[in-house]
C-alpha cells in the first residue's frame, strides 16, 4: 500500500484545496491517520473510493470522541517596569517575573473513519474530522452516500456524542429513545439523579443514594403538608 | 460541495428504498399501507428487537430496525474501568461467543500496548476461538431452521453439539459462557493434557456431526423452497454496506480477516475460504456449514502442532498497566463478521476512548434492502440470515 505521505500528495493533486493533515500516533501500534477539513471530506471520501490504486471501498468502522475543553497553566515570563526604592532613592527598574496563566484550549468533537479495501485487501487508513467546537457549531458531512456502512455508525455519533451529520439520509437516535435529550458519551454528561438505588449501594453509590432518599423525603414531607 | 440525491441513485452501491409514497400495489385501488410493529418481543427477532415494518398486502413496502432495549453504554463502562476490568464485560456483547470478543480486545490492547504472545497462547486461542465458532455456526443454522418453522429438530442437534464445546469451555476457563479467559499478552490459565485429549475427541466427533446435519438440512425440500432467492444482498451493496462475515462471503466477496491481516497464527494452517454465488438466505445458511467444516480442519491441525512452553508472556504486566498514549484498532474475524476494538490511551489506567465495532450492529444496515418486496414471513427467515445477538447490537 501507498504510505501516507503518498496518500496525501494523491489526495492533494485530485482534491486541490483539501488540506490534509498527518496526525502521528505516538503509540507502538503507529496507526497514523489523516484529518480533513470538513468542507473538503466529502470530495476526499469519494476519491479515496474510486481511486483504482487505493481502492478504499469497506468503511469499517466510525468512531466518536469527545474531547473537552482544556485549561492549560503555563508559566511566563514578564518583563515589567516596577517603581522601587534603591538606596533611598525612586527609580523605575525593569524586572522579569514568572507569572502562571491559565487559558482554556476550547474543546472539540472528533469523528474517526476505519477505512479498508477489500479489493486490494490493505489498510487500515485512518480519517478524522473535527467540529468547530461542542454546542453550536457540530456539523460535519456525512460520508454515507459514499459508504453505506456509516448510516447506522454515524446515528450511533450524533445519538451518544451530538454530531449533526450534514447530509445523512436518516438522522435519528438509534440506541436512546426518541424524545430523550443529552448526549450520553459525552465526557460531561452527568447522569440523572431520577432512579432509586438498590439497598446494596456503596461508597460513591451510597453517597448518591442518600442525597437521592433525602430529597425523596423533602418532597413527600412537603406533599403531606400541604 | 454536497452531494445531490440524483448523484445517489445512479450509484449502485446506493440504498435501495423505494421512492417516497410509491406503493407496489397499483396506488389507485384505493389501498394503503399497513403499519406493523414487529417484535419487539416476537420470539423471531432472538432478543429484544423490533421492526416498524409497513407492508402491502403481504409485501414488504418499507422497513426500519429499531433496537437499543439492551443498550447499556457499553462504551462509557469501558471509559470508566482499568483495561483489565473491561475484559469480563466483553464477554457479555456478544453472548454466544465469548471466547472471540476476549480475543478482539486483547489483539487490540495487545497492539496498543505492543505487547507479544507466547505460542502455545495463539495456539490455545486458536482453539478456543475456532470451536466458538463452530458453536456459534451450529446454532445460528438450528435457529434459522426454527425460525422457518422446523420446530425442534435441527436446533437441538445443534444444542447437543454446542453443549459438548460449553463443557469444554467450562473445564477450561470455569464458565459455560462468560469466559473471561484471554490476558493482555497470553491467556489466563493452561490447557492441561488431558483438556486437550477431551477437546481432540470431541473435534473427532464434529465431522460426523456436519454430515449428519448436512444431510438432514441441505436438500430439504421446504428450506430450498423458502430461501432459495430470498433475501439477495448484491456483493457491490454488501461491501459499501460494510457487511462482513459469512454474510459477506454469501454475496460472493472473498473477504476472511484471518487470511488479509494474517493476525495470530493462522498463516500456519491450511484451509479454505467458502465463498456464495446467490447471496440470498440458502446461501448464507450453506456458508456456515461449510465454515464449520474448515473450522474443524484448523481445529485438527492446532491440536496437532500444539506447542509446549508459557501461555503468558512473563514481560506482561498486570498490575499498574498503563499503556502509551496513542491509539489502535484491533480486529479479527469473530463468527458473525469483523470485530474490532479502537483504544485511544492518554497513559492513564483506563481507556480515554474505548470503542467496539460490533459486526451484527453493521450487518443489520442492509436488513430494509434485503426485505423490500417479500412476504412478511420472509423477513423473519433474512433476519434469522443476519444472525445477530442484541447484546453486541445494543451494547
Amino acid at each position: 500500500m501507498k504510505t501516507l505521505e503518498e496518500i496525501k500528495a494523491a489526495i492533494e493533486a485530485a482534491v486541490p484545496g483539501a488540506g490534509v493533515e498527518i496526525v502521528q500516533n505516538p503509540g507502538p501500534a503507529a496507526q497514523h491517520s489523516l484529518r480533513l477539513q470538513p468542507g473538503s471530506a466529502f470530495e476526499v471520501a469519494k476519491f479515496l473510493r474510486d481511486d483504482a490504486e487505493l481502492a478504499l471501498n469497506f468503511l469499517s468502522n466510525v468512531t466518536g470522541v469527545d474531547w473537552p475543553d482544556k485549561e492549560i497553566s503555563e508559566k511566563v515570563k514578564v518583563t515589567r517596569a516596577v517603581t522601587k526604592t534603591v538606596d533611598g532613592v525612586e527609580q523605575t527598574v525593569e524586572e522579569t517575573v514568572e507569572e502562571t496563566r491559565k487559558r482554556v484550549e476550547p474543546g472539540y468533537l472528533e469523528v474517526v473513519y476505519h477505512l479498508f479495501s477489500m479489493t486490494q485487501k490493505h489498510g487500515p487508513v485512518i480519517l478524522r474530522m473535527r467540529t468547530e467546537n461542542r454546542s453550536d457549531k457540530v456539523e460535519l458531512p456525512s460520508m454515507t452516500p459514499v459508504w453505506r456502512s456509516a448510516e447506522f455508525q454515524e446515528r450511533e455519533i450524533f445519538d451518544l456524542y451530538g454530531v449533526v451529520f450534514r447530509g445523512h439520509p436518516d438522522l435519528r437516535r438509534i440506541l436512546m429513545w426518541e424524545g430523550f435529550k443529552d448526549h450520553p458519551m459525552r465526557r460531561d454528561y452527568v447522569e440523572p439523579d431520577d432512579y432509586d438505588y438498590e439497598p446494596t449501594a456503596h461508597d460513591a453509590v451510597l453517597a448518591k443514594a442518600k442525597a437521592h432518599q433525602a430529597a425523596q423525603q423533602a418532597a413527600a414531607e412537603k406533599g403531606a403538608a400541604q | 460541495m454536497m452531494h445531490s440525491a440524483t448523484d445517489m441513485a445512479a450509484d449502485p452501491r446506493a440504498r435501495a428504498t423505494r421512492p417516497e409514497g410509491t406503493l407496489v400495489s397499483d396506488p389507485d385501488d384505493g389501498t394503503e399501507l399497513l403499519e406493523v410493529s414487529m417484535g419487539p418481543h416476537h420470539p423471531s427477532t432472538h432478543g429484544v428487537f423490533r421492526m416498524d415494518v409497513a407492508l402491502d398486502g403481504e409485501k414488504v413496502a418499507r422497513l426500519k430496525p429499531v433496537f437499543g432495549y439492551l443498550h447499556r453504554n457499553h462504551e462509557k463502562l469501558g471509559e470508566g474501568n482499568s483495561y483489565l476490568a473491561s475484559m469480563p464485560y466483553t464477554d457479555r456483547l456478544d453472548y454466544i461467543c465469548s471466547l472471540t470478543n476476549n480475543w478482539a480486545y486483547a489483539l487490540a490492547v495487545e497492539k496498543l500496548a505492543g505487547q507479544e504472545v507466547p505460542e502455545r497462547a495463539e495456539y490455545l486461542r486458536v482453539i478456543v476461538g475456532e470451536l466458538t465458532r463452530v458453536q456459534n455456526h451450529a446454532l445460528s443454522v438450528g435457529f434459522l431452521l426454527q425460525d422457518m418453522g422446523a420446530s425442534g429438530t435441527p436446533l437441538m442437534y445443534g444444542f447437543r453439539e454446542r453443549e459438548k464445546i460449553l463443557d469444554l469451555f467450562e473445564a477450561l476457563t470455569g464458565s459455560r459462557m462468560m469466559c473471561n479467559y484471554m490476558r493482555f499478552g497470553g491467556c489466563r490459565v493452561d490447557a492441561t493434557p488431558e483438556w486437550l485429549d477431551a477437546t481432540r475427541k470431541v473435534v473427532a466427533g464434529l465431522p460426523g456431526f456436519a454430515d449428519e446435519f448436512e444431510a438432514l438440512l441441505c436438500t430439504n425440500e421446504i428450506l430450498m423452497a423458502r430461501t432459495q432467492g430470498v433475501g439477495i444482498l448484491k456483493p457491490d451493496l454488501a461491501v459499501s454496506a460494510g457487511i462482513t462475515g459469512p454474510m459477506l462471503r454469501a454475496s460472493g466477496v472473498n473477504y476472511d480477516i484471518r487470511k488479509v491481516d494474517h493476525y495470530s497464527i493462522y498463516d500456519r494452517f491450511d484451509f479454505k475460504v467458502p465463498l456464495g454465488d446467490h447471496g440470498d438466505v440458502y446461501d448464507r445458511f450453506m456458508i456456515r456449514l461449510l465454515e464449520l467444516r474448515q473450522s474443524i480442519g484448523i481445529l485438527e491441525q492446532a491440536l496437532k502442532d500444539i506447542p509446549g512452553g508459557p501461555v503468558m508472556d512473563p514481560k506482561a504486566k498486570i498490575r499498574n498497566f498503563r499503556p502509551k498514549p496513542g491509539e489502535a484498532y484491533g480486529r479479527i474475524e469473530a463468527p458473525k463478521g469483523e470485530l474490532g476494538f479502537y483504544l485511544i490511551s492518554d497513559g492513564g489506567p483506563n481507556p480515554y476512548r474505548y470503542r467496539v465495532r460490533p459486526p451484527s450492529f453493521v450487518n443489520l444496515t442492509v436488513l430494509e434492502d434485503m426485505c423490500l418486496g417479500h412476504n412478511v414471513a420472509d423477513v423473519v427467515l433474512i433476519l434469522g440470515s443476519v444472525d445477530i445477538v442484541l447484546g453486541e447490537v445494543d451494547r
